[in-house]
Protein backbone atom coordinates (compact mmCIF):
# COMPACT_ATOMS: atom_id res chain seq x y z
CA UNK A 1 0.00 0.00 0.00
CA UNK A 2 2.70 2.43 1.05
CA UNK A 3 4.76 1.44 -1.91
CA UNK A 4 1.55 2.28 -4.35
CA UNK A 5 1.23 5.14 -2.83
CA UNK A 6 4.79 6.48 -3.43
CA UNK A 7 4.68 4.98 -6.46
CA UNK A 8 1.33 7.63 -7.02
CA UNK A 9 3.21 10.49 -5.93
CA UNK A 10 6.56 9.77 -8.54
CA UNK A 11 4.00 9.07 -11.53
CA UNK A 12 2.04 11.87 -10.69
CA UNK A 13 5.23 14.36 -10.47
CA UNK A 14 6.52 12.37 -13.46
CA UNK A 15 4.05 13.45 -15.44
CA UNK A 16 3.58 16.72 -14.69
CA UNK A 17 6.74 17.08 -15.48
CA UNK A 18 7.22 15.21 -18.74
CA UNK A 19 3.99 16.75 -20.12
CA UNK A 20 5.87 20.18 -19.46
CA UNK A 21 8.53 19.22 -20.78
CA UNK A 22 7.77 17.00 -24.01
CA UNK A 23 5.16 20.22 -25.33
CA UNK A 24 7.74 23.03 -23.74
CA UNK A 25 11.40 21.95 -24.52
CA UNK A 26 11.39 22.41 -28.19
CA UNK A 27 10.04 25.82 -28.27
CA UNK A 28 12.58 26.90 -25.35
CA UNK A 29 15.26 28.75 -26.60
CA UNK A 30 16.94 31.93 -25.42
CA UNK A 31 14.83 34.34 -27.32
CA UNK A 32 12.01 33.34 -24.78
CA UNK A 33 13.91 34.59 -21.53
CA UNK A 34 15.48 37.30 -22.99
CA UNK A 35 12.82 39.27 -25.07
CA UNK A 36 9.82 41.04 -24.33
CA UNK A 37 6.69 39.85 -26.15
CA UNK A 38 6.44 41.20 -29.97
CA UNK A 39 3.22 42.09 -31.83
CA UNK A 40 1.29 39.34 -32.51
CA UNK A 41 3.43 37.16 -29.87
CA UNK A 42 0.25 35.51 -28.34
CA UNK A 43 -0.62 34.32 -32.47
CA UNK A 44 2.60 33.07 -32.98
CA UNK A 45 5.13 35.80 -34.23
CA UNK A 46 8.40 36.02 -32.31
CA UNK A 47 8.96 37.48 -28.89
CA UNK A 48 9.97 35.86 -25.61
CA UNK A 49 8.64 36.26 -21.89
CA UNK A 50 10.72 38.22 -20.08
CA UNK A 51 8.11 41.00 -18.76
CA UNK A 52 6.43 37.98 -17.43
CA UNK A 53 9.77 36.85 -15.71
CA UNK A 54 10.72 40.30 -14.19
CA UNK A 55 7.19 41.14 -13.49
CA UNK A 56 6.71 37.50 -10.94
CA UNK A 57 10.44 38.61 -9.58
CA UNK A 58 9.69 42.11 -8.56
CA UNK A 59 6.37 40.99 -7.18
CA UNK A 60 8.01 38.04 -5.22
CA UNK A 61 10.80 39.85 -4.20
CA UNK A 62 8.78 43.30 -3.03
CA UNK A 63 5.87 40.17 -0.97
CA UNK A 64 8.57 38.50 0.32
CA UNK A 65 10.25 41.36 1.82
CA UNK A 66 6.87 42.94 3.27
CA UNK A 67 5.82 39.63 4.89
CA UNK A 68 9.48 39.30 6.39
CA UNK A 69 9.30 42.61 7.81
CA UNK A 70 5.44 41.42 9.23
CA UNK A 71 6.11 38.04 10.29
CA UNK A 72 9.51 38.06 12.06
CA UNK A 73 8.68 40.41 14.80
CA UNK A 74 4.93 39.23 15.14
CA UNK A 75 6.37 34.91 15.52
CA UNK A 76 9.18 36.48 18.11
CA UNK A 77 7.03 38.32 20.12
CA UNK A 78 4.23 35.76 20.43
CA UNK A 79 6.67 33.21 20.98
CA UNK A 80 9.44 34.98 23.45
CA UNK A 81 7.65 38.05 24.66
CA UNK A 82 4.21 37.12 25.34
CA UNK A 83 3.32 34.62 28.34
CA UNK A 84 2.57 30.69 27.11
CA UNK A 85 -0.62 30.59 27.95
CA UNK A 86 -1.34 33.83 26.38
CA UNK A 87 -4.87 34.34 24.94
CA UNK A 88 -3.76 36.75 22.51
CA UNK A 89 -0.62 34.45 20.80
CA UNK A 90 -3.46 31.51 20.62
CA UNK A 91 -6.17 34.75 18.87
CA UNK A 92 -2.83 35.28 16.16
CA UNK A 93 -2.15 31.56 15.64
CA UNK A 94 -6.23 30.97 15.31
CA UNK A 95 -6.52 33.97 13.16
CA UNK A 96 -3.18 32.88 10.92
CA UNK A 97 -4.66 28.83 10.57
CA UNK A 98 -8.21 30.97 9.21
CA UNK A 99 -5.87 32.97 6.76
CA UNK A 100 -3.68 29.83 5.33
CA UNK A 101 -7.17 28.13 4.34
CA UNK A 102 -8.46 31.32 2.51
CA UNK A 103 -8.06 30.56 -1.30
CA UNK A 104 -5.83 33.10 -3.45
CA UNK A 105 -8.63 34.32 -4.80
CA UNK A 106 -10.28 35.97 -2.28
CA UNK A 107 -6.80 38.20 -1.56
CA UNK A 108 -7.08 38.72 -5.38
CA UNK A 109 -10.21 40.25 -4.73
CA UNK A 110 -9.48 41.71 -1.09
CA UNK A 111 -6.71 43.96 -2.90
CA UNK A 112 -8.32 44.74 -5.64
CA UNK A 113 -11.52 46.76 -3.15
CA UNK A 114 -8.61 47.64 -1.32
CA UNK A 115 -6.98 49.51 -4.60
CA UNK A 116 -10.52 50.61 -5.77
CA UNK A 117 -10.86 52.64 -2.18
CA UNK A 118 -7.36 53.81 -1.90
CA UNK A 119 -7.80 55.21 -5.96
CA UNK A 120 -4.78 53.20 -7.38
CA UNK A 121 -5.23 50.94 -10.46
CA UNK A 122 -3.42 47.67 -11.38
CA UNK A 123 0.29 47.90 -10.69
CA UNK A 124 2.96 46.33 -9.18
CA UNK A 125 2.17 47.83 -5.73
CA UNK A 126 -0.94 46.72 -5.89
CA UNK A 127 0.23 42.96 -7.14
CA UNK A 128 2.79 42.79 -4.24
CA UNK A 129 0.94 43.98 -1.42
CA UNK A 130 -2.12 41.07 -2.59
CA UNK A 131 0.96 38.52 -3.12
CA UNK A 132 2.49 39.48 0.31
CA UNK A 133 -1.28 39.38 1.78
CA UNK A 134 -1.43 35.72 0.63
CA UNK A 135 2.17 34.76 1.52
CA UNK A 136 1.83 35.92 5.30
CA UNK A 137 0.36 33.10 6.82
CA UNK A 138 2.55 30.54 4.93
CA UNK A 139 5.91 31.99 5.70
CA UNK A 140 4.42 32.67 9.56
CA UNK A 141 3.11 29.13 10.22
CA UNK A 142 5.98 27.39 9.28
CA UNK A 143 8.33 29.88 10.95
CA UNK A 144 5.97 30.10 14.07
CA UNK A 145 6.26 26.29 14.11
CA UNK A 146 10.60 25.80 14.75
CA UNK A 147 10.21 28.91 17.55
CA UNK A 148 7.53 27.43 19.25
CA UNK A 149 9.68 24.04 19.33
CA UNK A 150 12.93 25.82 20.21
CA UNK A 151 13.66 24.68 23.95
CA UNK A 152 13.85 27.30 26.60
CA UNK A 153 17.40 26.73 27.30
CA UNK A 154 18.59 28.71 25.07
CA UNK A 155 17.02 32.10 26.26
CA UNK A 156 17.38 31.23 29.61
CA UNK A 157 21.46 30.95 28.85
CA UNK A 158 21.28 34.36 26.96
CA UNK A 159 18.79 35.64 29.76
CA UNK A 160 20.99 34.64 32.54
CA UNK A 161 24.16 36.38 30.85
CA UNK A 162 22.73 39.53 31.51
CA UNK A 163 21.42 40.32 27.96
CA UNK A 164 18.65 42.34 27.05
CA UNK A 165 15.32 40.57 25.38
CA UNK A 166 16.37 42.23 22.30
CA UNK A 167 19.93 41.08 22.19
CA UNK A 168 18.44 37.53 23.02
CA UNK A 169 16.43 37.74 19.78
CA UNK A 170 18.97 38.57 17.99
CA UNK A 171 20.72 35.45 18.92
CA UNK A 172 17.73 33.08 18.79
CA UNK A 173 17.34 34.29 14.77
CA UNK A 174 20.67 33.08 14.48
CA UNK A 175 19.50 29.58 15.72
CA UNK A 176 16.43 29.62 13.93
CA UNK A 177 17.73 31.04 10.43
CA UNK A 178 17.46 27.60 8.67
CA UNK A 179 14.05 27.69 9.58
CA UNK A 180 12.85 31.06 9.02
CA UNK A 181 14.72 29.68 4.90
CA UNK A 182 12.57 27.06 4.77
CA UNK A 183 9.13 29.36 5.73
CA UNK A 184 10.30 31.97 2.76
CA UNK A 185 10.63 29.10 0.47
CA UNK A 186 7.65 27.56 1.03
CA UNK A 187 6.17 31.21 0.75
CA UNK A 188 8.12 31.75 -2.86
CA UNK A 189 6.99 28.36 -4.00
CA UNK A 190 3.27 28.65 -3.26
CA UNK A 191 3.32 33.22 -4.26
CA UNK A 192 5.23 32.77 -7.43
CA UNK A 193 2.74 30.40 -9.16
CA UNK A 194 -0.45 32.08 -8.07
CA UNK A 195 -2.57 33.42 -10.67
CA UNK A 196 -4.94 34.40 -9.19
CA UNK A 197 -3.73 37.16 -6.75
CA UNK A 198 -2.06 39.21 -9.58
CA UNK A 199 -4.95 38.70 -12.26
CA UNK A 200 -7.13 42.02 -10.76
CA UNK A 201 -4.18 43.71 -8.95
CA UNK A 202 -1.05 43.16 -10.74
CA UNK A 203 -2.55 43.85 -14.19
CA UNK A 204 -0.97 42.19 -17.23
CA UNK A 205 1.33 44.26 -19.34
CA UNK A 206 4.25 43.28 -22.36
CA UNK A 207 6.34 45.63 -21.04
CA UNK A 208 9.00 45.49 -18.04
CA UNK A 209 7.89 47.88 -14.95
CA UNK A 210 10.05 50.66 -14.19
CA UNK A 211 7.95 52.39 -11.43
CA UNK A 212 5.44 50.69 -8.47
CA UNK A 213 2.50 52.14 -10.38
CA UNK A 214 2.93 50.23 -13.66
CA UNK A 215 1.18 47.69 -14.15
CA UNK A 216 3.53 44.31 -13.71
CA UNK A 217 3.05 40.80 -16.09
CA UNK A 218 3.75 37.66 -14.02
CA UNK A 219 4.66 34.50 -15.61
CA UNK A 220 1.52 32.35 -14.10
CA UNK A 221 -0.59 34.91 -16.19
CA UNK A 222 1.72 34.71 -19.28
CA UNK A 223 0.93 30.84 -19.06
CA UNK A 224 -2.65 31.27 -18.74
CA UNK A 225 -3.28 33.99 -21.72
CA UNK A 226 -0.85 31.57 -23.86
CA UNK A 227 -2.56 28.39 -22.89
CA UNK A 228 -5.65 30.53 -24.34
CA UNK A 229 -3.93 30.88 -26.97
CA UNK A 230 -5.96 29.30 -30.31
CA UNK A 231 -1.65 28.37 -31.94
CA UNK A 232 -0.64 25.49 -31.47
CA UNK A 233 3.23 27.10 -31.05
CA UNK A 234 1.76 30.08 -28.73
CA UNK A 235 0.58 26.89 -26.35
CA UNK A 236 3.61 25.02 -26.35
CA UNK A 237 5.40 28.35 -25.64
CA UNK A 238 2.99 28.43 -22.28
CA UNK A 239 4.58 24.85 -21.69
CA UNK A 240 8.22 26.69 -22.35
CA UNK A 241 7.05 29.42 -19.61
CA UNK A 242 6.28 26.66 -17.31
CA UNK A 243 9.48 24.86 -17.38
CA UNK A 244 11.12 28.52 -16.90
CA UNK A 245 8.77 29.32 -13.56
CA UNK A 246 9.90 25.33 -12.42
CA UNK A 247 13.33 26.04 -12.61
CA UNK A 248 13.48 29.75 -10.95
CA UNK A 249 11.36 28.07 -7.96
CA UNK A 250 14.15 25.31 -7.77
CA UNK A 251 17.44 27.86 -8.49
CA UNK A 252 15.51 29.95 -5.53
CA UNK A 253 15.16 26.77 -3.38
CA UNK A 254 19.18 25.51 -4.06
CA UNK A 255 20.72 28.98 -3.46
CA UNK A 256 18.88 29.93 -0.37
CA UNK A 257 19.68 26.08 0.81
CA UNK A 258 23.50 26.79 0.10
CA UNK A 259 23.43 30.24 1.76
CA UNK A 260 21.74 28.53 4.60
CA UNK A 261 24.08 25.99 5.13
CA UNK A 262 26.87 28.20 4.45
CA UNK A 263 25.72 30.85 7.49
CA UNK A 264 24.84 28.28 10.02
CA UNK A 265 28.18 26.33 9.35
CA UNK A 266 28.60 27.20 13.33
CA UNK A 267 24.90 26.24 13.74
CA UNK A 268 24.29 23.63 17.30
CA UNK B 1 34.06 31.27 57.98
CA UNK B 2 30.71 30.40 59.57
CA UNK B 3 27.94 28.44 58.87
CA UNK B 4 24.92 28.98 57.14
CA UNK B 5 22.68 30.62 59.14
CA UNK B 6 19.82 33.09 59.67
CA UNK B 7 21.09 34.96 63.21
CA UNK B 8 22.88 37.92 63.61
CA UNK B 9 25.33 36.65 66.26
CA UNK B 10 28.28 34.78 65.53
CA UNK B 11 26.47 31.37 64.95
CA UNK B 12 26.73 28.43 67.26
CA UNK B 13 26.87 24.97 65.21
CA UNK B 14 23.98 23.70 65.52
CA UNK B 15 21.51 26.51 65.61
CA UNK B 16 20.87 26.84 62.19
CA UNK B 17 17.35 26.07 61.30
CA UNK B 18 15.14 28.80 60.28
CA UNK B 19 15.95 32.22 60.92
CA UNK B 20 14.03 34.18 63.48
CA UNK B 21 14.34 38.09 63.54
CA UNK B 22 17.06 39.79 61.10
CA UNK B 23 18.27 43.25 62.47
CA UNK B 24 19.53 45.71 59.77
CA UNK B 25 23.29 45.23 60.81
CA UNK B 26 22.92 41.42 59.80
CA UNK B 27 22.53 42.73 56.20
CA UNK B 28 25.51 43.83 56.20
CA UNK B 29 27.59 41.24 57.33
CA UNK B 30 30.71 40.17 55.20
CA UNK B 31 30.58 36.68 55.73
CA UNK B 32 26.71 36.57 54.21
CA UNK B 33 26.32 38.13 50.59
CA UNK B 34 23.14 36.14 50.15
CA UNK B 35 20.39 36.63 52.89
CA UNK B 36 16.64 35.40 51.73
CA UNK B 37 13.95 37.17 53.57
CA UNK B 38 10.56 35.34 54.01
CA UNK B 39 10.50 34.21 50.83
CA UNK B 40 6.97 32.41 49.58
CA UNK B 41 6.84 31.53 46.00
CA UNK B 42 3.53 30.76 43.86
CA UNK B 43 3.20 29.59 40.76
CA UNK B 44 -0.67 30.73 40.16
CA UNK B 45 -2.32 29.25 43.31
CA UNK B 46 -0.18 26.44 44.16
CA UNK B 47 2.82 27.23 46.53
CA UNK B 48 5.57 26.37 45.82
CA UNK B 49 8.10 27.88 48.45
CA UNK B 50 6.99 28.77 52.11
CA UNK B 51 8.95 31.21 54.38
CA UNK B 52 12.03 30.23 53.06
CA UNK B 53 14.44 32.33 55.34
CA UNK B 54 18.31 31.60 55.01
CA UNK B 55 21.55 33.17 54.67
CA UNK B 56 24.48 32.06 52.04
CA UNK B 57 28.12 32.35 53.27
CA UNK B 58 30.53 34.22 50.64
CA UNK B 59 33.59 32.54 48.37
CA UNK B 60 32.40 28.83 49.37
CA UNK B 61 30.41 26.25 48.22
CA UNK B 62 26.53 25.81 48.84
CA UNK B 63 24.92 22.57 47.63
CA UNK B 64 20.57 22.85 47.79
CA UNK B 65 19.46 18.82 48.04
CA UNK B 66 16.02 17.46 48.75
CA UNK B 67 13.73 15.23 46.56
CA UNK B 68 12.31 15.74 43.43
CA UNK B 69 9.60 18.61 43.38
CA UNK B 70 10.61 20.10 46.72
CA UNK B 71 11.04 23.32 45.08
CA UNK B 72 15.11 23.51 44.30
CA UNK B 73 15.09 24.65 40.91
CA UNK B 74 12.69 27.13 41.87
CA UNK B 75 14.49 28.18 44.91
CA UNK B 76 17.46 28.91 42.65
CA UNK B 77 15.55 31.08 40.02
CA UNK B 78 14.54 33.41 42.66
CA UNK B 79 17.90 34.01 42.91
CA UNK B 80 18.93 35.10 39.16
CA UNK B 81 15.06 36.99 38.98
CA UNK B 82 14.28 34.07 36.19
CA UNK B 83 10.37 33.18 37.08
CA UNK B 84 10.34 37.01 36.06
CA UNK B 85 10.02 34.98 32.07
CA UNK B 86 7.35 33.20 34.31
CA UNK B 87 4.36 35.39 34.77
CA UNK B 88 2.02 33.17 36.54
CA UNK B 89 4.79 32.99 39.46
CA UNK B 90 4.25 35.23 42.00
CA UNK B 91 7.24 35.96 44.30
CA UNK B 92 6.88 37.67 48.11
CA UNK B 93 9.83 38.13 50.49
CA UNK B 94 12.91 39.67 50.13
CA UNK B 95 15.98 38.30 48.49
CA UNK B 96 18.98 40.33 49.40
CA UNK B 97 22.30 39.97 47.38
CA UNK B 98 25.10 42.43 48.49
CA UNK B 99 22.91 44.48 50.66
CA UNK B 100 20.11 44.90 48.11
CA UNK B 101 16.58 43.34 47.69
CA UNK B 102 16.82 42.15 44.11
CA UNK B 103 13.42 42.53 43.89
CA UNK B 104 13.46 46.05 44.72
CA UNK B 105 11.57 48.73 42.81
CA UNK B 106 14.61 50.10 40.89
CA UNK B 107 16.67 46.83 40.27
CA UNK B 108 17.61 46.57 36.75
CA UNK B 109 17.36 42.92 36.32
CA UNK B 110 19.62 42.64 33.69
CA UNK B 111 22.35 43.36 36.33
CA UNK B 112 20.97 41.09 38.78
CA UNK B 113 21.47 38.57 35.93
CA UNK B 114 24.47 39.32 35.11
CA UNK B 115 25.90 39.30 38.58
CA UNK B 116 24.53 35.65 39.32
CA UNK B 117 26.03 33.12 36.35
CA UNK B 118 24.02 30.59 35.66
CA UNK B 119 24.76 27.02 34.54
CA UNK B 120 22.35 24.92 33.28
CA UNK B 121 21.82 20.79 33.46
CA UNK B 122 22.45 20.47 29.87
CA UNK B 123 25.29 22.76 28.27
CA UNK B 124 23.52 24.98 26.01
CA UNK B 125 25.64 26.96 23.38
CA UNK B 126 25.06 29.96 21.43
CA UNK B 127 24.80 29.63 17.73
CA UNK B 128 28.29 30.76 17.33
CA UNK B 129 31.66 29.32 17.36
CA UNK B 130 33.70 28.12 20.19
CA UNK B 131 35.40 31.18 20.80
CA UNK B 132 32.15 33.59 19.61
CA UNK B 133 30.19 31.72 22.82
CA UNK B 134 32.60 33.37 25.31
CA UNK B 135 33.64 36.30 23.42
CA UNK B 136 29.41 37.58 23.01
CA UNK B 137 28.86 38.50 26.72
CA UNK B 138 31.47 40.87 27.63
CA UNK B 139 31.18 42.14 23.66
CA UNK B 140 27.14 42.86 24.89
CA UNK B 141 28.53 44.35 28.11
CA UNK B 142 30.68 46.92 26.16
CA UNK B 143 33.60 45.61 25.39
CA UNK B 144 35.15 47.10 22.25
CA UNK B 145 38.86 46.57 21.71
CA UNK B 146 39.46 43.21 19.88
CA UNK B 147 42.67 42.94 21.86
CA UNK B 148 40.89 43.08 25.42
CA UNK B 149 38.23 40.57 24.27
CA UNK B 150 40.89 37.90 22.65
CA UNK B 151 42.51 38.59 26.35
CA UNK B 152 39.06 37.45 27.79
CA UNK B 153 38.52 34.60 25.62
CA UNK B 154 41.89 32.89 26.25
CA UNK B 155 41.26 33.79 30.23
CA UNK B 156 38.99 32.07 30.66
CA UNK B 157 38.92 29.40 28.39
CA UNK B 158 42.96 28.58 30.37
CA UNK B 159 40.37 29.05 33.79
CA UNK B 160 38.35 26.54 32.87
CA UNK B 161 40.83 23.84 31.21
CA UNK B 162 39.41 23.90 27.97
CA UNK B 163 42.10 26.50 26.22
CA UNK B 164 44.87 23.80 25.50
CA UNK B 165 41.67 21.78 24.47
CA UNK B 166 40.16 23.90 21.79
CA UNK B 167 42.98 26.36 20.60
CA UNK B 168 43.60 24.85 16.96
CA UNK B 169 39.97 25.39 16.13
CA UNK B 170 38.80 28.19 18.09
CA UNK B 171 36.73 29.79 15.12
CA UNK B 172 34.96 26.50 14.52
CA UNK B 173 31.51 25.37 15.53
CA UNK B 174 31.16 24.46 19.15
CA UNK B 175 28.95 21.59 18.17
CA UNK B 176 31.84 19.27 18.11
CA UNK B 177 32.97 19.40 21.17
CA UNK B 178 32.05 16.68 23.69
CA UNK B 179 29.14 17.43 26.03
CA UNK B 180 31.45 17.73 28.89
CA UNK B 181 33.63 20.38 27.14
CA UNK B 182 30.41 22.32 25.73
CA UNK B 183 29.71 22.04 30.06
CA UNK B 184 33.12 23.66 30.89
CA UNK B 185 32.78 26.54 27.66
CA UNK B 186 29.20 27.61 28.88
CA UNK B 187 30.99 27.82 32.48
CA UNK B 188 33.55 30.27 30.92
CA UNK B 189 31.08 31.90 28.88
CA UNK B 190 29.20 32.80 31.92
CA UNK B 191 32.46 34.13 33.80
CA UNK B 192 33.45 35.81 30.85
CA UNK B 193 30.34 38.57 32.10
CA UNK B 194 32.06 38.81 35.28
CA UNK B 195 29.52 37.42 37.74
CA UNK B 196 30.26 37.47 41.78
CA UNK B 197 28.18 34.18 41.76
CA UNK B 198 27.66 30.58 40.16
CA UNK B 199 24.78 29.14 40.22
CA UNK B 200 24.49 25.73 38.99
CA UNK B 201 21.10 24.09 38.29
CA UNK B 202 22.22 20.21 38.26
CA UNK B 203 25.08 21.04 36.09
CA UNK B 204 26.33 18.06 36.09
CA UNK B 205 23.63 15.51 35.86
CA UNK B 206 24.08 15.22 31.92
CA UNK B 207 27.76 14.13 31.93
CA UNK B 208 30.00 11.41 32.05
CA UNK B 209 32.02 10.47 35.81
CA UNK B 210 35.15 12.33 34.11
CA UNK B 211 33.60 15.32 33.30
CA UNK B 212 31.54 15.52 36.12
CA UNK B 213 35.00 15.42 38.72
CA UNK B 214 36.36 18.20 36.19
CA UNK B 215 33.29 20.40 36.90
CA UNK B 216 33.59 20.10 40.73
CA UNK B 217 37.46 20.58 40.54
CA UNK B 218 36.44 23.70 38.86
CA UNK B 219 33.63 24.25 41.34
CA UNK B 220 36.14 24.27 44.32
CA UNK B 221 38.63 26.36 42.30
CA UNK B 222 36.14 29.07 41.55
CA UNK B 223 34.88 29.49 45.18
CA UNK B 224 38.18 31.25 45.81
CA UNK B 225 36.85 33.54 44.26
CA UNK B 226 32.66 33.64 43.88
CA UNK B 227 29.98 32.20 46.02
CA UNK B 228 28.76 29.08 44.66
CA UNK B 229 25.63 27.89 44.43
CA UNK B 230 24.33 24.39 43.38
CA UNK B 231 21.28 22.22 43.55
CA UNK B 232 21.96 18.97 43.02
CA UNK B 233 20.46 15.05 43.32
CA UNK B 234 23.47 13.26 43.82
CA UNK B 235 24.19 13.32 47.95
CA UNK B 236 28.03 12.07 47.28
CA UNK B 237 28.15 15.39 44.83
CA UNK B 238 27.37 17.70 47.87
CA UNK B 239 29.06 15.76 50.64
CA UNK B 240 32.79 15.75 47.87
CA UNK B 241 32.60 19.18 47.24
CA UNK B 242 30.14 21.56 49.47
CA UNK B 243 30.83 23.44 52.31
CA UNK B 244 27.57 24.23 53.29
CA UNK B 245 24.21 22.29 52.54
CA UNK B 246 20.57 23.62 52.72
CA UNK B 247 18.21 20.53 52.68
CA UNK B 248 14.67 21.58 51.15
CA UNK B 249 11.77 19.23 51.36
CA UNK B 250 8.56 20.36 50.40
CA UNK B 251 9.16 24.18 49.92
CA UNK B 252 10.35 24.36 52.99
CA UNK B 253 14.23 24.47 54.36
CA UNK B 254 14.17 21.40 56.45
CA UNK B 255 17.76 22.17 57.57
CA UNK B 256 20.95 24.12 56.40
CA UNK B 257 24.35 23.73 57.91
CA UNK B 258 28.39 22.94 57.48
CA UNK B 259 28.60 19.65 55.30
CA UNK B 260 30.44 17.70 58.07
CA UNK B 261 27.63 18.84 60.56
CA UNK B 262 24.82 18.22 58.20
CA UNK B 263 25.88 14.54 57.45
CA UNK B 264 27.82 13.31 60.67
CA UNK B 265 25.23 14.85 62.87
CA UNK B 266 21.48 15.82 61.33
CA UNK B 267 19.23 17.61 64.14
CA UNK B 268 15.74 16.31 62.37
CA UNK B 269 14.28 12.91 61.68
CA UNK B 270 13.61 13.73 58.64
CA UNK B 271 16.91 14.45 57.18
CA UNK B 272 18.16 11.17 58.79
CA UNK B 273 15.61 9.53 56.95
CA UNK B 274 16.52 11.11 53.64
CA UNK B 275 20.35 10.65 53.73
CA UNK B 276 19.50 7.03 54.74
CA UNK B 277 17.54 6.66 51.47
CA UNK B 278 14.15 6.14 52.70
CA UNK B 279 12.74 8.46 50.33
CA UNK B 280 14.58 10.40 47.79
Amino acid sequence: MMVIAALLILGVLLFILGTIFYKGLPVLNLDMITKLPGGGFYLGKEGGVLNAIVGSFCIICGSVLISLFISVPLVMYINFYLPKKSRFSKAIRFSLDILFGVPSIVYGAFGFSLMIYLGIKASLLGGIIAVAMLIMPIMMRPFDEVAHLLSRDLPDALLSLGVTKYEMIKVILRQLRPGLITSVLLAVGRGIGDAATVLFTAGYTDNIPVAFSQPAASLPLSIFFQLGSPVEEVQNRGYASAIILTIIVLILSFVSRLISSKYSKNRI
Amino acid sequence: MSIISTSARKIVPGQFHVMEEISPEQKSDHNYSITIENLDVYIEDHQILEDINVSIPEKSITCIIGPSGCGKTTFLKTLNRMHDETPEVRIKGNVIVDGENIYGADVNVNDTRRKMGLLAQRPCLLPMSIYDNVAYGPKIHGLKRRKAINQTVIQYLQYVGLWDEVRNRIRSSATGLSIGQQQRLCLARGLAVEPEYILGDEATSALDPLSTKKIEELFIKLKEKYTVILVTHTLRQARRIADFIIFMYLGKIIEAGPTEEFFNNPGKQITKDYLSGSFS
